[in-house]
């Protein structure tokens, strides 16, 4: 069953620019233009695109916000932009650069004003902050005034806070912007768990794609407006010729790289080579190939970085190539 | 009364940005180098501030309407008594409308650098600024002069404007000579004006170093700065006694004295005075400020910020 | 997340459990809680809430030490006396203070606009309006309404006024229609920060300005001023109009004597065009996200 569902949606804006001293002119953009996507109860989806493809609009959309210009919207069967206060009761939103906790109140204050302004029944309530107070270590700060925080630490908060009325769909503006390593995966493994236990829909935007690697089994990638890749993260190493590397290693350090047919030697270092082939073959070949000539130690595969392929679809050379595959 | 608008700019009137790429060393290297670098502050904070037309326009806006109501209520109590603190009624109109024109570069309600200064003793840049290798009070005087020439031009000229329109305002009389002269003086007391205005405000910003919160000494300059200044009404309709200590308190030097002087109130030697007490405060104050910026220097490194 | 095995349709059903509130109910109760917060941020700094309060009430108090040295000089202006006059600034600065301690934060709006922070407003499940008026709730603003309060008390004093029934009525009207057009005045004012976020200050030539205008007799004002402050702006309707009544002063301009009374529709007027403005506003920001 689709929790959210986007049909041909548009937001168009009007620009004012200042062109030289006084006049300034006026243009349209297209934030997002004819947007289609589905997202299925549970499901927890990656939103990613480079900066100003229409990410943010498309979440101030989903949360009623913002009015789209044109095309249909439902989260959990209600008009975001009409029924904005009723639908409010039901999602979570947090917003990575900016907190909606109370800045010089402890941060237990903010959990009771949530509690009122959503009418959360005690018994839920305690239920679920204690849950969140274990998963996402909160204990020790409940009574920390918030501007003391870590901006780690923080952002747990602002998750809890997001979570204590049990809403059917999450929105996860840059959840991990500016943590550090620890924070990262303890707000990882925090969302894991809501989503698989209580069955939250997630979706989460994002510049780390480690967040989507850990997290995220479907990806849709916003490119100018429109979604140029809905499917799975392995899908989209696959598309665009990106490579996958085999790292070897050999018994002793040989003079020379490795001559086989299907791959590159891209670098060496003593008994270690590390050899490119196309993302799309099987590396099953290549490896018996190897083992065939040279006295093999170890191997592995490590999977194209991610980054280089989102760049690859930015850089426009096989734009065309993803609506075909994501249509 | 209008309270005074905070802008949302980033604090940082810093000359190696908007200026252009001439980095802070190589201003003060070239002959008469500290000179072009605070030329270069003043310049950077009249452009930052002229980058918002919509406010600019708002408060000229609000200076009109406020010239109105209260040249009315002077022009009733005028009509009462038409030679009042020795003002005819064009001049106690005249009065109402410069002290609209000057309201917003003197800052009479505190503002300006202040602001920025706040926000940095409270986010804890200033330790940094302290460090840099200029002056800290000359070098944020330049950025409030540049701010106040702005308003000058804008929201000190516009609503003058108006206010002519409806009103018979008096301009300075005379032959050419004395013209000239009540003008150049006036320019020069509304320079020395914001001067002092700026010097108060960077006593009381450093003082904000001390306190958790700066909001309770700039209510009390504020208050002091509105009614001494002579802002409000002519100092001279004050109780006698008071008035005459009014006169010579920093603040005169704010509003009251260069309006006297573009009213030609005061000539020959009381212009010389008035120019000259102005100067004596600034000079006073610009001691004390360094005397505290020392303190607060001392302060920093023994705390480390 | 409170239970595993729960099914989506479960959670409708919950949902739907909620009881239906009415929305103005709804709204206060939010502007309650959103204020008592405030309030509680407030007084973590206990020192700096009674100075800035003093401060805030010395402030105010400026206006009436001009007036007061004005009458050094003359003891009418504009045909009315000192205490009349301490009527005026009074109920002026009473009304006007108690709009601005209850919704005088909506002044920021561009601000929040440009930072972004109303969109945390928007996603919460109540009226924007009253969260944000209730944003920044400042009891240190009553400091105002305390100073203005001993004036009026004063200047009552001083007038020895015949009270009946029909005035002290008047005078309870006065309080409440004219804290009404204020606090419209203020969300008028915010809803054009929507559009303009950088002119905040406009508002404050009415308000702030309106109420120094209102601290003065009506006849030292130019006629065609005071018709616009009753037909354009109401803000005759504020103190002017009903302290012509309770002080017993002829009209200046000559308005139809039943607007000595009207003050109750005219602040029905102004909370019908500020809320429609309101509207306005927000739905521009929805359509342009900025």
């Amino acid at each position: 069953m689709a929790i959210i569902e986007v049909e041909d949606v548009a937001r168009t804006f009007t620009v004012r620019r200042k062109v030289g001293r006084l006049k300034r002119e006026r243009s349209e953009v297209r934030a997002v233009d004819g947007l289609s996507f589905e997202v299925v109860a549970g499901e927890m989806v990656g939103y990613i695109g480079p900066n100003g493809a229409g990410k943010s609009t498309t979440i101030k959309m989903l949360t009623g916000i913002l009015v789209p210009s044109e095309g249909r919207l439902r989260v959990a069967g209600a008009d975001p932009s009409r029924e904005r206060v009723r639908l409010a009761r039901r999602i979570g939103v947090v917003f990575g650069q900016r907190t909606t906790l109370w800045w010089d109140l402890p941060l237990r204050d903010s959990y009771e004003l949530a509690r009122r302004i959503y009418r959360i029944e005690d018994a839920r309530y305690r239920h679920n902050l204690d849950r969140c107070i274990e998963l996402l270590e909160l204990g020790p700060l409940l009574g920390v005034p918030v501007r003391q925080l870590s901006l780690g630490q923080r952002m747990r908060g602002d998750i809890a806070a997001a979570l204590l009325h049990d809403p059917e769909v999450l929105y996860l503006d840059e959840p991990t912007i500016g943590l550090d390593v620890i924070s990262k995966n303890r707000v990882r493994e925090f969302l894991a768990e809501i989503n698989a236990e209580a069955g939250t829909t997630v979706l989460l935007t994002t510049h780390d794609l480690t967040d989507i690697e850990r997290l995220c089994s479907r990806v849709m990638v916003i490119d100018h407006g429109r979604v140029v890749y809905d499917g799975s993260l392995e899908g989209l190493h696959g598309i665009g010729g990106s490579e996958r590397t085999l790292v070897v290693d050999l018994a002793t350090p040989q003079p020379d790289p490795i001559t086989v047919p299907g791959a590159r030697v891209v670098r060496m270092e003593g008994p270690r080579q590390w050899l490119a082939f196309p993302s799309a073959d099987s590396a099953a070949p290549l490896v018996a190939a190897i083992a065939a000539r040279y006295p093999l130690v170890d191997l592995s595969v490590k999977e194209p970085a991610i980054e280089d392929v989102i760049a690859r679809m930015y850089g426009g050379e096989v734009g065309r190539e993803m609506e075909a595959v994501s249509g | 009364m209008a309270r005074s608008v905070a802008l949302a700019h980033p604090p940082d009137p810093d000359p190696t940005g908007p200026t252009g790429p001439t980095p802070l060393a190589a201003l003060r290297a070239r002959p008469g180098g500290s000179l072009r670098l605070y030329a270069a502050v003043a310049r950077s904070s009249f452009r930052r501030y002229a980058g918002y037309r919509a406010a600019t326009w708002a408060g000229v806006f609000t200076n009109t309407v406020f010239g109105f109501f209260i040249a009315y209520t002077y022009q009733a109590l005028w009509q009462i008594r038409p030679h009042l603190g020795g003002y005819d009624l064009s001049a106690a109109l005249t009065y109402v409308w410069l002290g609209q024109s000057l309201l917003m570069p003197v800052a009479a309600m505190g503002g300006g650098v202040q602001d920025d200064i706040e926000a940095r003793i409270i986010n804890g840049d200033i330790a940094v600024d302290l460090y840099r290798p200029v002056d800290q009070q000359v070098w944020w005087l330049a950025a409030d002069l540049g701010r106040a020439c702005y308003h000058l031009l804008s929201r000190g000229i516009a609503p003058l404007l108006v206010g002519s329109l409806f009103f018979r305002l008096r301009m300075p009389a005379g032959g050419a000579a004395d013209q000239a002269l009540t003008w150049v003086a006036a320019l020069a007391s509304v320079a020395l004006a914001v001067t002092v205005s700026f010097l108060l405000r960077y006593l009381a910003a450093l003082t904000g170093f001390w306190l958790m919160d700066p909001r309770g000494i700039r209510q009390v300059t504020v208050v002091l700065g509105m009614f001494f200044s002579g802002f409000l009404l002519p100092l001279s309709l004050l109780p006698s006694a008071l008035a005459a200590v009014a006169q010579h308190l920093p603040w005169a030097a704010m509003v009251q004295i260069p309006l006297d002087v573009f009213l030609q109130r005061r000539t020959g030697a009381a212009l010389a005075e008035g120019l000259l007490l102005q100067a004596g405060w600034a000079g006073l104050l610009l001691g004390a400020g360094q005397l505290l910026q020392r303190a607060v220097v001392r302060k920093v490194v023994v705390q480390g910020g | 997340m409170a239970e595993s095995t729960s099914g989506h349709s479960a959670r409708y059903s919950r949902y739907s459990r909620y009881p239906r509130y009415g929305r103005v109910e709804e709204a206060l109760r939010a502007y309650r809680l959103i204020a008592g917060m405030w309030l509680r941020a407030s007084l973590a700094y206990r020192a700096s809430f009674w100075i800035t309060t003093v401060g805030n009430g010395v402030t105010s108090l400026l206006d009436f030490v001009v007036i007061a040295v004005m009458f050094q000089h003359t003891t009418v202006l504009g045909g009315w006396t000192l205490p009349q006059v301490a009527f005026l600034y009074g109920t002026s600065g009473l009304t006007l203070g108690l709009a601005d301690l209850l919704v005088g934060s909506l002044d920021q709006l561009g601000q929040r606009v440009r930072d972004g922070s109303v969109d945390t407003v928007l996603v919460r499940p109540a009226a924007a309006l009253a969260q944000l008026g209730a944003d920044r709730f400042a009891l240190r603003r009553a400091g105002r309404v305390v100073q203005n309060l001993l004036v009026l008390g004063w200047s009552l004093l001083e007038l020895r006024l015949d009270w009946t029934l029909p005035k002290l009525l008047v005078m309870a009207v006065l309080v409440v229609c004219g804290t009404v057009i204020f606090g419209s005045v203020f969300v008028a004012g915010a809803a054009f920060q929507f559009f303009a976020t950088d002119a905040a200050e406009v508002q404050n030539s009415v308000t702030y300005g309106g109420a120094t205008m209102l601290q003065y007799p009506p006849s030292v004002f130019a006629r065609d001023l005071v018709r616009g402050a009753v037909y354009g702006i109401p803000l005759a309707f504020v103190n002017w109009l009903p302290a012509l009544y309770l002080l017993g002063v002829p009209d200046p301009v000559g308005v139809p004597g039943w607007f000595r009374f009207a003050s109750p529709l005219a602040a029905l007027l102004c909370a019908t065009a500020a809320g429609l403005a309101w509207r306005a506003g927000i739905r521009s920001y929805r359509s342009t996200g900025s």
